[in-house]
């Protein structure tokens, strides 16, 4: 493997596809970046397009590779990572997908998942998969997919419609696509669609037929850490060496191999991941049990995650929905105009409340308007609503672990904004550190591949490689925090029980 | 009186009639409607299409004016954006040299602001600079600037400027005798200028169309910035440049 001096990395997340060229140090080396179109066909319904995502994956990987003056016998491995939750269904035959991919955010299934629960309860399947019944997870979306169309239903049973998350989407193209594509997933990815036992890393029958997904057209479970198939095009040859889900690619990234660390990524929502270790925790307090990640043949690692629907998309809301910035960054520079928010907060329950609330029928609110607020106001709000939903995770962390955390580790495009980072470390009243990689996500699925080929001999000696790139000590006088988070709760309560059934639309 | 550049009054020509069609033209329209051969008008139709002030529609071949050409009244870029786009790579700067990474904008003619601070990679404990103003005569990235910029020979002709170590430079003709050699060499540098037992090397980021918006540097010890004769290492600057080069890449891609 002597020339042998990078592993590719493919992000493949909800707004948009990269590709990163890693060195041996765990050094970023290039990088090239496509956004795909978010389809918004309906309110609460989020689609992409998964032929537009395949193009980009075939269009950024040539262009990391040219930029980093490589060529694909210096690739050691592919690793990727992607949006999780987001499913799709294509023909095995022709390989084109039978409708657009329905993403994570998308509360289409309200309805059914409403049913389900008034059947047994929200957690009648918790000690299974490890999750509360939310539209936020894959299985719901299968059947409801299947339900719309007899036929598909058929050939889903046969087999010959296939479903896949955005990685097990990818492998299958990469690895032949119709012509003898591998059709599989890996233990993260899989522990995200309700249809998995949590502690046999299995598709559970029970969970098949509660959402009613044949299981012709479910890929085979693998584990993070291991050589799937050599590449047939793109970079022909080199090996698929790892898949995780995004979220836990960056627990990976970040090196939080022991029970207790943990890891916040912000992107387009936000996502606090827990390591608790070999067996799956169940949390009280609104938390998910996942699994963590898997290297190869050895016991699953177990995590606990908070996951928060809204963060950066509200930022892009900002700028794309409201045209008050024209980037993202922007919303800094707008915010600093202020001293304050003026009395104003902004719930972003775009998609119902995620972790730890779980309102699926709540929606969102701009609350404590007057003629005095201005724009600035609004992106103090906006970067606040970031800062309190983090804190009501970690609440929920505390809460469940017995144990107040005493730092958090950040990683996300979101990590470069520091008004949000020192408000963070402000209300959480710890502090917090970005390592010298933000692009986590990227470098976990980097190491997982580099692991399974022997690019990095083990996974201990990835830590050495983690260091402290910035870090934001808390300043916030103790009474304010306590007065603005009690105005946050209050704002967040007023967002129940908004979404009426009635509301939901046709197709459920 | 030197004379007018008739290539340059024949471009201006194209955009003037560009501005004015309602609708894209081809190569031939644009060379009947101002008298010019078609290789002239090909030549300067190339031109304006590489700097960005026109554009070519995909499907007809046609042209019609350019978004950098619009552009031009816009703001310079906005410093939370540049941290932004800088990120990943002043992070693999920080992680190659193993030292401190800043980004410095100037915000007042001899003041610089610190927009991004990556710590030394060594996990000691290091407080964060962002939002700190520096004295721009005084340190790297402050002439790594101040070497670009059009005021800098009024500003500093006559200037007498404040000393911070005993080797802060305190006159503004000296200052302009050492921003010649930054123009040189393309890089900046300070020795202890600022501060004792600091050195620092920095790059100018340029944005695409060329102008200096900003400056990156490394900043270090003396004994591991510079060589046995206490000279900035040339092989540290060019990693600084390969940054530089590399947000500036960023930069473009903010514009496509
Ligand atoms: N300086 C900033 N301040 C606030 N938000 C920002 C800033 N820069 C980027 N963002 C937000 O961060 C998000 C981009 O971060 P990142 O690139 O990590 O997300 P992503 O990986 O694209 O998300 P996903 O993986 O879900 O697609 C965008 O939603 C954007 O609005
Ligand atoms: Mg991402």
């Amino acid at each position: 493997m002597a020339n042998q001096s990078y592993v590719v990395a493919i992000d493949q997340g909800t707004t948009s596809t990269r590709c990163i060229l890693f060195d041996h140090a765990g050094r970023l080396a290039s990088v090239a970046q496509r956004e795909h179109r978010q389809i918004f066909p309906r309110p609460g319904w989020v689609e992409h397009d998964a032929a537009e995502i395949w193009r980009n994956v075939e269009r950024v990987v040539p262009q990391a590779i040219n930029q980093a003056r490589a060529d694909s016998s210096q690739i050691a491995a592919i690793g990727i990572a992607n949006q999780r939750e987001t499913s799709v269904l294509w023909e095995r035959r022709t390989g084109r997908p039978v409708a657009n991919a329905i993403t994570w955010q998308d509360t289409r299934t309200a309805s059914l998942v409403d049913q389900l629960s008034a059947e047994g309860g929200t957690d009648r399947f918790r000690d299974r998969c490890g999750l509360p019944l939310m539209t936020y997870f894959s299985g719901p979306r299968i059947r409801w997919m299947l339900a719309r169309d007899p036929v598909l239903r058929e050939q889903a049973e046969r087999g010959e419609v296939l479903f896949g998350t955005m990685e097990t989407w990818l492998i299958w193209n990469l690895t032949g696509g119709p012509e003898g594509g591998l059709h599989v997933t890996d233990v993260t990815n899989a522990s995200r669609t309700m249809l998995m036992d949590i502690h046999t890393l299995t598709w559970d029958d029970d969970l098949l037929d509660a959402f009613q997904v044949p299981r012709a057209m479910l890929p085979e479970i693998r584990s993070n850490v291991e050589v799937f198939a050599p590449t047939t095009t793109v970079l022909p040859g080199v090996p698929i060496a790892a898949a995780l889900g995004d979220q836990q690619a960056a627990l990976f990234g970040q090196t939080c191999f022991s029970p207790g660390e943990a890891k916040c990524t912000y992107g387009t929502g936000a996502f606090l991941l827990l390591n608790t270790g070999p067996d799956p925790v169940r949390s009280s307090h609104g938390l998910l049990s996942t699994v963590g990640y898997k290297v190869g043949g050895d016991d699953p690692v177990y995590a606990l995650e908070g996951s928060i629907a809204v963060t950066g998309s509200l930022v892009q809301w900002l700028r794309d929905r409201l045209g008050l910035i024209s980037s993202a960054p922007e919303i800094e520079t707008l915010a600093l105009e202020v001293e304050d928010n003026g009395g104003c907060y902004i719930v972003p329950a775009f998609s119902g409340l995620f972790a730890p609330r779980w309102h699926s029928e709540a929606r969102g609110l701009i609350i404590g308007l007057t003629s005095y607020i201005t724009k600035g106001h609004l992106a103090r709000a906006i970067l606040e609503a970031t800062a309190w939903q983090t804190r009501e995770v970690v609440d929920a962390m505390n809460a469940d672990s017995g144990l107040a955390l005493t730092g958090l580790k950040v990683d996300g495009g979101m990590t470069s904004d520091n008004l949000l980072m020192q408000t963070i470390a402000d209300v959480l009243n710890v502090p917090v550190e970005r390592p010298m990689v933000s692009e986590t996500v990227s470098l976990g699925a980097a190491y997982a591949a580099g692991l399974a080929v022997g690019f990095w001999p083990e996974l201990k000696g990835l830590r050495r490689h983690w260091h402290r790139a910035a870090r934001w000590l808390p300043e916030m006088d103790p009474g304010r925090r306590e007065r603005e988070y009690a105005n946050w709760q209050r704002a967040v309560e007023r967002t129940y029980d908004w979404l009426q059934h009635d509301d939901d639309g046709p197709g459920t | 009186m030197p004379g007018t550049v008739q290539s340059i009054e024949r471009a201006a020509a194209v955009l003037r009639l560009l501005a004015r069609s309602p609708r894209p033209l081809g190569v031939v329209e644009i060379a009947n409607a101002l008298s010019l051969p078609k290789g002239t008008a090909h030549g300067i139709i190339r031109t304006l299409h590489g700097v960005g002030f026109i554009a070519q529609d995909n499907r007809t071949g046609r042209y019609r004016l350019g978004k950098d050409l619009l552009r031009l009244h816009d703001p310079p870029i906005d410093h939370n954006e540049l941290r932004a786009r800088a990120l990943n790579w002043t992070d693999t700067l920080a992680s190659r040299t193993g030292e401190a990474v800043r980004i410095g904008v100037l915000t007042a003619p001899l003041e610089i602001t610190i927009v991004h601070h990556v710590f030394r990679p060594d996990d000691s404990v290091q407080v964060m600079d962002v939002g700190r103003v520096l004295p721009a005569h005084a340190c790297a990235l402050g002439k790594a600037v101040l070497a670009y910029h059009p005021d800098s020979s009024t500003v500093l002709r006559d200037a007498s400027l404040e000393a911070f170590t005993a080797r802060t430079v305190t006159t503004g003709r000296s200052l302009l005798g050492q921003l010649s050699t930054v123009r040189e060499r393309g890089w900046a540098s300070d020795v202890e200028e600022l501060n004792g037992g600091e050195a620092s090397i920095a790059v100018p980021i340029r944005d695409q169309g060329g102008a200096v918006v900003a400056s990156v540097a490394v900043t270090g010890s003396p004994k591991t910035v510079c060589d046995g004769g206490r000279n900035p290492r040339p092989r540290l600057a060019a990693r600084v440049a390969e940054t530089s080069r590399a947000i500036t890449g960023e930069l473009a891609i903010r514009r496509e």
